[in-house]
């Protein structure tokens, strides 16, 4: 799933500081289940907002909603006529779910509450560690199933370099090796010729805003509203 | 044995100090009580293993969200005792009613939010 | 059949055993600083190693420093790391330096920003150090570009890339050096040598696969300056091997007579690898110490240098 960090408090009261009406727009999926922008995260920024302005004699009407998803158009469409009374929009979307709810509301800005931190697994209730970094590339089937691009520091495709400290990556003992990790892995399954041939250099595809329509689909003449 | 604890105390009964949220302890600062405090039973004896400790977590990020926003951190705490201890829930009491005191009154308690919930149509 | 003409490439074809040197460029825009530590190599060595923001510490470029070398009258080996450009500012810079006689050059994967003055940049590793041996042998023996276009004039460059036969996993180390020699490489330097033990293990290696034959290996030397050196490059340098027998030496001498243990421990290193079979010379890395380096050439027995035309 996509996780996500709650941005610092400050940063967020710095960023509505000159308005005196704003709603608070959580999502109900990825940064819900990763527990930074689901309906709990978003009642309490707003308990956080409005005790902070208030202590600074400033106060400020405050809205809370909680979409199922920020990035379907859908749900997007529940918040029409009802947004247009904010003078700002926080949201603790993804910076998917952000942009699509600016572009559904154009007229008010919209600041983003969380930092969007990429696709990661959940190792545990609140520890969630990056898996893809959506390359568009996948090279999985060479690499026993681990990913160079995302656990290898230097995203190398030919690895392991020479900075790997018994199992570990140069940048923190803590760091496992993608590398060694691929290794080790191909030598137990008897398929180290996987890695034997040269990786040639990678062609990246995100590099451009990228578009994606399934076989069998088209785009639409026009965006339905 | 009949002990007194400060009139000032008001206890809200939970099943398990893991049961408190973070937005319990929030909304009642926020709605202007000087002082919150959770009593959970003796760490290591939590009858649900972890109950307390998942209070006592809770409660370090409620006092850090103080922080943040510009109050004393030292209005939410946590104790812990046994079921048997009387003296010692008395004792609690008085010491975080002393703290409070040493505090001043909670300055949100003369505004309130003014917080509306958009709900999903 | 000669690729590049440099003399590194001279010296190692016509059976001699090569000897290397290193110089950091300067964190500044001092040429001075290049050319005093430049005077201490000249003569001593037959090329010499001008790193590349080393550590992902900023310093002067590579190929400028290169460049100051060759008006001094040494010969560079122009390091070009993958971490800081991308495939179309690496042939630029490489098309620029064999332009301006650059003829050796050595392609690193490069140390992670992390470590350097500029913790928060941007690692570009565009490509890995395997894909730059291949595009740089693409643009001298095939006349193409990475994309497969033509080029107007193609890059004499001697090839190097790096090894560390004591990074894990071990028993990948040799495959891994197998697939710089398939991607073209034609000389390797490798990561500074304490446990020779090892070291004679991986060579062994080397030559029972046949890799020696195919690509000439300068072993890495670095003298210990001192015990709190060795400890540190013991327990903090990623990818390092120190044994134990290097610290007890160290430690069973007096402070001030260290260095010389680390000059005697280095000297007897390079007189068994002068005598090791698949080995063809040695990159001495004397790290800040170039003053040292004419002394350490002279007692290895390393001069004169042998000049070939």
């Amino acid at each position: 799933m996509i996780v996500a960090k709650r941005k610092p408090f400050e940063e967020i009261l710095q960023m509505i500081d000159g308005h005196r009406k704003v709603l608070v727009a959580g999502c109900g999926t990825c940064v819900a289940v990763c527990l930074a922008g689901g309906e709990k995260e978003v009642a309490v920024l707003v308990a956080e907002i409005d005790m902070a302005r208030r202590l600074k004699n400033r106060p400020i009407e405050l809205g809370q909603t909680t979409l199922e998803r920020q990035c379907d158009r859908e749900y997007l469409a529940q918040l029409d006529g009802r947004a247009e009374s904010y003078e700002a929009i926080v949201s603790l979307a993804c910076g998917v779910g952000i942009q699509f709810l600016a572009e559904r509301f154009p007229k008010i800005p919209v600041y983003p509450g969380v930092d969007t931190c990429g696709l990661a697994v959940n190792q545990d209730v609140g520890w969630y560690e990056e898996r893809c970094r959506s390359c568009g590339r996948c090279v999985l089937d060479r690499t026993g199933g681990i990913c160079p691009v995302t656990l290898c520091a230097k995203g190398l495709y030919n690895g392991p370099c020479g900075g790997t400290n018994r199992g570990s990556c140069e940048i923190d003992p803590e760091q496992p090796c993608a590398w060694y990790a691929i290794y080790e892995r191909l030598k137990g399954q008897g398929r180290l010729d996987r890695i034997r041939a040269i990786t040639p250099a990678q062609e990246w595809r995100d590099t451009v805003p990228r578009t994606l329509i399934q076989p069998g689909y088209r785009k639409p003449e026009k965006a339905k509203s | 044995m009949r002990l007194s604890y400060p009139a000032n105390v008001k206890i809200i009964l939970v099943p398990c100090t893991g049961k408190v949220d973070v937005m319990h302890l929030l909304q009642a600062i926020q709605r202007g009580a000087d002082g919150v405090y959770c009593v959970g039973c003796l760490e290591g004896a939590c009858h649900y293993n972890q109950g307390n400790l998942r209070c006592r977590e809770r409660v370090e990020r409620v006092r850090e969200i103080l922080q943040e926003i510009g109050l004393e951190p030292d209005r939410v705490r946590m104790y812990n005792l046994s079921s048997g201890e009387a003296p010692t829930f008395v004792a609690y009491a008085r010491e975080m009613t002393e703290l409070i005191r040493r505090l001043g009154p909670n300055p949100l308690k003369h505004s309130k939010p003014s917080i509306r919930i958009e709900q999903a149509a | 059949m000669m690729k590049s003409g440099s003399n590194l490439e001279k010296i190692l074809r016509a059976g001699h055993f090569a000897f290397t040197g290193e110089l950091g460029p300067p964190r500044g825009a001092h040429a001075e600083e290049v050319r005093k530590k430049a005077a201490h190599l000249k003569g001593r060595v037959d090329a010499v190693n001008i790193t590349d923001n080393q550590t992902a510490v900023v310093r002067m470029a590579s190929w400028a420093a290169s460049l100051i070398l060759i008006q001094e009258g040494l010969e560079p080996n122009y390091q070009m790391v993958c971490r800081d450009r991308n495939r179309l500012a690496m042939q630029a810079d490489i098309l620029g330096a064999a332009a301006l006689g650059i003829r050796n050059m050595l392609c690193l994967s490069g140390d992670h920003c992390l470590f350097g003055d500029h913790p928060t940049a941007k690692g570009v590793f565009d490509l890995d150090s395997i894909q730059l041996i291949r595009m740089v042998k693409q643009l001298r023996d095939e006349g193409k570009f990475q994309s497969g276009a033509d080029v107007d004039g193609r890059p004499a460059i001697f090839i190097g890339a790096a090894a560390n036969p004591f990074a894990d996993p071990f028993e990948w180390r040799i495959q891994r050096l197998a697939k710089k020699v398939e991607a073209g490489v034609d000389f390797i330097q490798t990561q500074c040598i304490y446990n020779m033990a090892k070291f004679r293990e991986f060579i062994r290696l080397a030559n029972e696969e046949g890799l020696t034959e195919k690509v000439f290996i300068l072993a890495g030397i670095t003298p210990m300056k001192s015990l709190g050196m060795a400890k540190y490059m013991k327990t903090k340098v990623p990818g390092m091997d120190v044994p134990d027998g290097i610290i007890t030496r160290l430690q069973g001498v007096p402070r001030d007579k260290q260095a010389e243990e680390g000059i005697k421990i280095a000297l007897e290193q390079i007189a068994e690898l002068k005598e090791m079979k698949g080995v063809h010379g040695v990159h001495l890395m004397a790290i800040e110490w170039e003053h040292r380096v004419p002394e350490i050439a002279e007692r290895a027995g390393m001069l004169p240098r042998p000049v070939v035309n």
